[in-house]
């Protein structure tokens, strides 16, 4: 998919709660080596949401400092999608009551989006499209989660909250998105059924015939469609669900660890859902220089995977003295939670205040 | 009771083949043993498939004439044989006893099972329903800690140790290693089983299956016919059967299994 004009990234930034469990946490509580089960999947701990953080609060915040970054107001949106699977409503948008937080009501258009963890991408697809059309002039696209892990299922080692807002324009661009492609099949490796609180997945089916399908297919057709190699690019974000797959992807595909390096925030926040992306790009852009190339490809189970072609402008160099907080910033401010205070924390505790 | 042959071996690859159905699995495997034993569909005459849970895994029961129908041979009789997870081998016996007997010449059969279309927490319970359900897995037990409770007798009994027991996966990855089409085809070593995580202690992740999809069949003739085919026949030169008690807390001494000795004896 190419688009008619530039595209790409305005303004970016993301939010990760402060509270943290680890494995070994987690397994204590279930008789299970928590230890060997992070150490498997190279997860040291996973943030965790306090009692009044949703998607709508981490959005926000991501938002508004998104919005500080690009040196716009929330007037000059004129659209909003937020991709998420933990949308606090199942009827009620999430991206409306961001638009209003970031007052970018009413003069807007405004959907909530779901594809597991590449909602926060097909978002950004759709402001891309938008944007390029001359439909609008600037678009925010959102991908956060604060993720379900049925008490005791292996999913609560990984599951995770955080979010990262980007303002998607034409001008004055950070970052230009030269292309994307996806790559979309009919895959049942993970699901969550209306009415469910907890999601289900198919053990390892979500490895071979989900994720790596979809993430290497998927970006295979970027390389060929950009005439590009692997090595031409600085950096490389894929999707995180644990510490081990994105590295086993790109070592597969002939991605260097040292390109994925600064945006693999798995390892101490866990798996942000649709959120891992976004967030693993905003610390890569955090890092990046005028002229780097970034090579990004998510995955949703269900199954997709979106990945895109990203070159940093020079702007990049201002966007240090807007006086946004970093992703290292804002994930270095860590306190280490025990499983019962999760538990609370997450609704987890039947009948509790 | 006449002389038996194998004429002929078909095995698919063994793995979490998500793409392939039990119907293909067993066709797969009967129609390799009938090419390699260079007999005709229509010299077969009676087909015998072991399989163990296919109406929980699959939501498919009578899965021999599907197999036989799908394979080209709808026309010939085709029971399943379910006996736990020796249903292959009951089925190979069974398969014995129609050509000893005189009933038939030719005589496909194999084993197959799809245990990869439901989740693994589903596959583990569908396992355990081999144990009595009511005397045991009701409460709890699974396979992996039945077999782990006999495991543990034994070496209060007999003073095994976990050494040995890590020396049956050794052997059998050392098997596997030769076999292009088994799961996991490499060598392991003592000392990586014993590290292996724990799953019902003493037994470890190399100490119990895992749930595998695949499927083997082999083709049987009267030995006096076996020049007739182009399949490079293995006699069977013995076979024993036997039994025991369904629960483990019935057995006189749960550190035995009477059941493969009583085979041990027959032979």
């Amino acid at each position: 998919m190419k688009t008619k004009d530039d595209v790409g990234i305005k303004g970016y930034a993301g939010y990760v709660p402060k509270y943290r469990i680890k494995p070994e946490e987690i397994g204590d509580c279930w008789g299970e080596d928590g230890k060997t089960m992070g150490r498997g999947l190279r997860v040291e701990s996973k943030s965790v949401p306090s009692p009044d953080e949703d998607v709508v609060t981490i959005s926000t915040q991501a938002a508004k400092w998104a919005m500080q970054r690009a040196g716009i107001k929330g007037e000059d949106l004129e659209a909003i999608y937020v991709g998420s699977e933990s949308h606090p409503y199942a009827v009620k948008p999430t991206a409306t009551i961001v638009a209003a937080s970031i007052a970018a009501s009413p003069h807007m258009t405004a959907a909530d989006y779901e594809f597991a963890c590449k909602a926060g991408t097909a978002a950004f697809q759709t402001c891309m499209g938008l944007v390029s059309s001359g439909m609008i002039e600037n678009g925010m696209a959102i991908g956060a989660d604060t993720s379900q892990g049925a008490p005791g299922d292996a999913l609560e080692y990984t599951a995770a909250a955080g979010g990262a807002a980007y303002v998607i324009g034409s001008e004055d661009l950070l970052a230009k998105i030269k292309e994307t492609v996806s790559y979309t099949t009919d895959t049942p490796d993970f699901w969550r059924r209306e009415g469910e609180k907890y999601p289900q997945h198919g053990g390892r089916f979500t490895g071979k015939p989900a994720y790596f399908k979809h993430v290497t297919n998927c970006t295979k057709k970027l390389l060929e469609r950009t005439g590009n190699e692997p090595d031409e690019y600085d950096y490389a974000v894929f999707h995180q669900p644990n510490g081990k797959f994105p590295v086993k992807a790109a070592k597969k595909l002939g991605f260097s660890k040292d390109q994925l390096e600064p945006g693999l925030l798995v390892t101490h926040i866990g798996n942000t859902y649709s959120g891992s992306v976004p967030l693993g790009l905003a610390a890569t852009l955090d890092q990046a220089e005028p002229g780097d190339k970034i090579m990004v490809t998510s995955y949703g189970s269900g199954a997709g995977s979106d990945s895109f072609d990203i070159e940093v402008t020079e702007n990049i160099t201002d966007v240090k003295e807007k006086d946004v907080p970093t992703i290292e910033e804002v994930t270095s401010n860590e306190e280490f939670v025990p499983y019962s205070v999760y538990a609370k924390y997450r609704d987890k505790i039947e009948g509790g205040r | 009771m006449r002389d038996v042959a194998i004429i002929g071996v078909g095995e698919t690859k063994i793995g979490e083949l998500w793409d392939r159905s039990l119907r293909e699995l067993g066709i797969e495997a009967g129609l390799k043993a009938i090419q390699d034993a260079g007999v005709r569909g229509e010299d077969v005459e009676r087909m015998y498939i072991g399989n163990m849970s296919a109406g929980k895994l699959i939501d498919q029961e009578h899965v021999a004439p599907l197999i036989a129908d799908y394979a080209g041979l709808s026309h010939i009789p085709s029971t399943r044989i379910e006996s736990g997870g020796a249903s292959g081998g009951m089925a190979l016996s069974e398969a014995y006893k129609a050509v000893a007997s005189g009933m038939n010449d030719i005589v496909v059969v194999g084993g197959a099972e799809k245990m990869t279309d439901v989740g693994e927490d589903e596959a583990k319970k569908i396992l355990s329903s081999t144990a009595d359900q009511e005397w045991e897995t009701v409460f709890g037990a699974t396979f992996e800690s039945l077999y782990a409770m006999m495991a543990r007798y034994h070496m209060d009994k007999y003073g095994t140790t976990r050494e040995q027991l890590a020396q049956v996966a050794v052997k059998n990855h050392s098997n596997a290693a030769k076999n292009p089409n088994a799961q996991f085809p490499r060598e392991t070593n003592k000392d990586f089983v014993m590290k292996a995580p724990v799953v019902s202690d003493p037994l470890g992740m190399f100490d119990c299956a895992p749930l595998s999809d695949g499927g083997a069949a082999v083709v049987l003739c009267p030995v006096e016919r076996v020049d007739e085919f182009e399949g490079e026949p293995v006699e069977i030169v013995s076979m024993g059967e036997g039994g025991d008690t369904m629960a483990v807390h019935e057995r006189e001494e749960i550190g035995t299994l009477k059941a493969t000795q009583s085979c041990r004896d027959g032979l």
